[in-house]
């Protein structure tokens, strides 16, 4: 067991002082996916299984024979870690059932990159949704192909530079818009659904906890800043985080039985400029391009707004 | 006590899968073994079997979902056909890896393209190197059997590995057959409860499926590779064991009228029985004719190979599929190389017969002893031929 120095100087009563997602693994230094396991983990608490896809966090993580998790895990692929987890919530079910393990609720959790989760294992996150396992399910989203060097995937945001969808001359890098993975879950009847960043540890982890008492699949998006991916210093991690969710980006919501609401809500939202000019994906972006952006998520965080406040917002586009 | 039945073979090998109290199940309909899952989850729905059922969404995940089962400790099955196999051909060769004793029913079909759904054996010999026991069965008791057989062997301390076994779809999957189904205590005094030697649960925390690198995985695959090898000493024990109990016996290749043979087909699967009856013609009409049939794929049998070819003079190896642009047949190669090295053996020769579904009748295999005839004094070049091309 780990222990964080200062724990009771610092976060007494917010969490458990174990650590489930020891140190010294090999995330690099700053990496926001890294420190949103580790709360998830604080969060969860020991009767958890985890079930990772391939990814950074897997790669990072269990290099044999060393294992930076303190609770029971498994990979077996990149695009399965859903099919896995329902396969270990069924065993775990009726082996319960038969009296061969202890009669406690384990929680099974899948967790996977954006790659894992958007693209190639949207399928699996589809079936184990719609079938209803037990399972809470968790995308760390860097917004790229991290763990194969920064290659774009469906959440990749409009504009970024990546490793096969470069800026250049004759390119702007991404020239799509991100793929709404949250509002696809909410559209599957998922229970719990929820955004969370590690920059907001007490909200994602109250999340975390809220979604692992959930009878049935739930659903988190946690956006997770990667000073590698992103180019930025790896000292901005959790500033980066904070602006994402203060520019109106990426807000934090969750949507409990299709009700929406809002776990913060920043007065004014800051210009998503002073986000893209911290990172060097964006650096080739012109002032238009960022207006083009900003008009986006404006009228996304709008339409988010509609949703968690009814169709009042629609009624003053229109006017 | 056993029951007599008559039973169409996939619904058999379900019945014989539920004698063995699975507890997980995840498949993907796909012709021709759908009946199997089918039949599965009536048993389920009907409350003979306490099992999850998972209907996943595609083969991929059907045997991921094995393995998060396996993984966590229960009793796992899936069956799947062809294309379905290939599917989940990503995760095949990690289940051996980590050392998760899944069981497969494989109702053999021909791989696209084109599009097919009849039987050869392409489907598996894809899959061949992946590091799973293979087996295949000739009819629908041996379906019956090898299936709770396959659980005994998998989950073996000693083994620990998933297996696959083969019944040619059509040809075995939707025949009806007489059959002895052992019954509920039999195959419980046959088949302990499911020990694994680890499982996902916070009581006893593991890591399962690490990241292996260059200074582990080669020691790795040495692992895989003894183990597969090792379990041949598991299977003949269990299948020795089988016949003290159910007076049927198994073995790793076996052979029928091969004492005094000239000339000897070896098969894998289904065709193995009109083969037989092709014996009996070509003996009737004086040909010192034998019949080898394969079950072990893998691990090979490489010894009892040698010893059934012995004394003869022509061995014909029948392949269900084809290696393209290869040197035959996969059968055809493992057994011409088990034998380069011998000081004496027979001249080996490939025909590559009943592709995609293509009838192969008595009269195929009479035609292939008569060119078996000819070859043995020809000694013709040709590796192999696929047998019956029209217009050829
Ligand atoms: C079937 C398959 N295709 C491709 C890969 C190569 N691969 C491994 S991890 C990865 C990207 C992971 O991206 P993401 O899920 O976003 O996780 P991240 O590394 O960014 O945390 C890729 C493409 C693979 N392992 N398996
Ligand atoms: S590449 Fe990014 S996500 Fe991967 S370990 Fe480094 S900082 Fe973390
Ligand atoms: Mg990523």
């Amino acid at each position: 067991m780990n222990i964080v120095e200062n724990f009771d100087l610092y976060a007494p009563k917010l969490t458990d002082k174990k650590e489930y997602f020891s140190p010294g693994h090999r995330a690099c230094q700053g990496c926001g996916e890294a420190l949103a396991i580790r709360l998830m983990c604080k969060a969860l608490g020991k009767d958890t299984v985890i079930v990772n896809a391939t990814g950074c966090m897997e790669v990072i993580s269990t290099m044999y024979p060393t294992t930076a998790w303190e609770l029971p895990w498994i990979h077996v692929a990149f695009p399965n870690s859903a099919s896995v987890g329902a396969g270990v919530e069924a065993a775990l079910k009726i082996l319960r059932r038969k009296g061969k393990i202890a009669d406690r609720d384990v929680k099974t959790v899948c967790i996977g990159g954006d790659g894992g989760t958007f693209d190639i294992g949207f399928q699996a996150l589809s079936g184990t949704m719609e079938r209803g396992h037990d399972v809470l399910y968790i995308c760390f989203d860097n917004e790229a192909y991290m763990n194969t060097g920064i290659q774009r995937s469906g959440a990749t945001p409009f504009g970024a530079s990546t490793t096969t969808n470069p800026a250049g001359a004759a390119s702007i890098g991404k020239s799509q818009w991100k793929k709404n993975i949250t509002e696809i879950m909410v559209a599957h009847g998922v229970s719990y659904v929820a955004t969370a960043c590690h920059s907001y540890p007490v909200d994602f982890m109250t999340k975390v906890r809220k979604a692992r008492k959930v009878k049935g699949p739930s659903f988190i998006h946690c956006m997770s800043v990667c000073p590698t991916g992103w180019r930025t210093p790896s000292s901005e991690c959790v500033k980066v985080g904070r602006l994402i969710v203060e520019t109106g980006v990426f807000p934090l919501y969750e949507v409990e039985d299709g009700k929406y609401r809002m776990t913060y809500q920043p007065e004014f939202l800051k210009p998503v400029e002073l986000y893209i000019k911290k990172q060097g994906r964006f650096r080739h972006l012109t002032p238009d391009r960022i207006q083009e952006i900003q008009d986006r998520v404006t009228l996304e965080y709008r339409k988010l707004m509609d949703k968690v406040e009814g169709l009042h917002s629609w009624k003053e586009l229109a006017d | 006590m056993s029951k007599r039945i008559g039973m169409e073979i996939a619904i058999a090998a379900a019945e014989a899968v539920a004698l063995c109290r699975p507890e997980v199940i995840a498949a993907y309909p796909i012709t021709p073994n759908t009946h199997v899952p089918e039949h599965l989850s009536d048993i389920v729905a009907e409350g003979r079997l306490d099992a999850e059922f998972i209907c996943v969404e595609s083969e991929h995940s059907a045997l991921s979902a094995c393995c998060g089962a396996s993984g966590a400790g229960a009793r796992t099955f899936t069956a799947t056909s062809s294309q379905g196999l290939a599917y989940m051909s990503e995760i095949v060769p990690i289940v051996p890896a980590m050392r998760l004793p899944v069981v497969m029913i494989i109702g053999n079909r021909a791989l696209s393209g084109p599009i097919n759904i009849w039987n050869d054996q392409s489907d598996i010999m894809y899959q061949r190197d992946a590091g799973w026991i293979s087996m295949f069965a000739n009819n629908g008791q041996e379906v019956v059997d090898m299936a709770i057989q396959a659980f005994k062997i998998a989950e073996h301390k000693d083994v620990m590995l998933p297996v696959n076994l083969n019944l040619d779809g059509f040809q075995l999957t939707h025949v009806v057959e007489p059959m002895e189904m052992p019954d509920q205590k039999e195959v419980d005094a046959f088949l302990p409860p499911f020990k694994p030697l680890a499982s996902l649960h916070p009581d006893n925390i593991v890591s399962m499926g690490t990241l292996g690198l260059p200074d582990i995985y080669n020691e790795a695959c040495k692992a895989r590779d003894e183990v597969l090898k090792k379990s041949r000493k598991v299977i003949l024990e269990v299948w020795k064991e089988w016949k003290q109990k159910f007076g049927r016996s198994y073995e790793p290749v076996e052979g029928y009228k091969t004492k005094d043979a000239e000339i000897v087909l070896l098969t894998l699967g289904s065709m193995g029985e009109t083969a037989e009856v092709a014996v009996d013609e070509m003996r009737k009409k004086g040909v010192k004719a034998g019949l080898i049939r394969l079950r072990l794929w893998r691990p090979f049998p490489f010894e009892e190979i040698r010893k059934a070819v012995k004394g003869a003079k022509v061995l014909v190896v029948l392949d269900r599929a084809v290696s393209y642009g290869g040197p035959g047949g996969p059968v055809f190669s493992e057994v011409r190389s088990a034998l380069y090295d011998q000081p004496e053996k027979p001249f080996v020769m490939n025909q590559i017969i009943g592709l995609g579904g293509r009838d192969v009748p008595v009269v195929d295999f009479v035609k292939i002893v008569e060119k078996a005839q000819k070859a043995l004094k020809t000694k013709p070049m040709d590796d192999y031929e696929i047998y019956g091309v029209r217009g050829s």
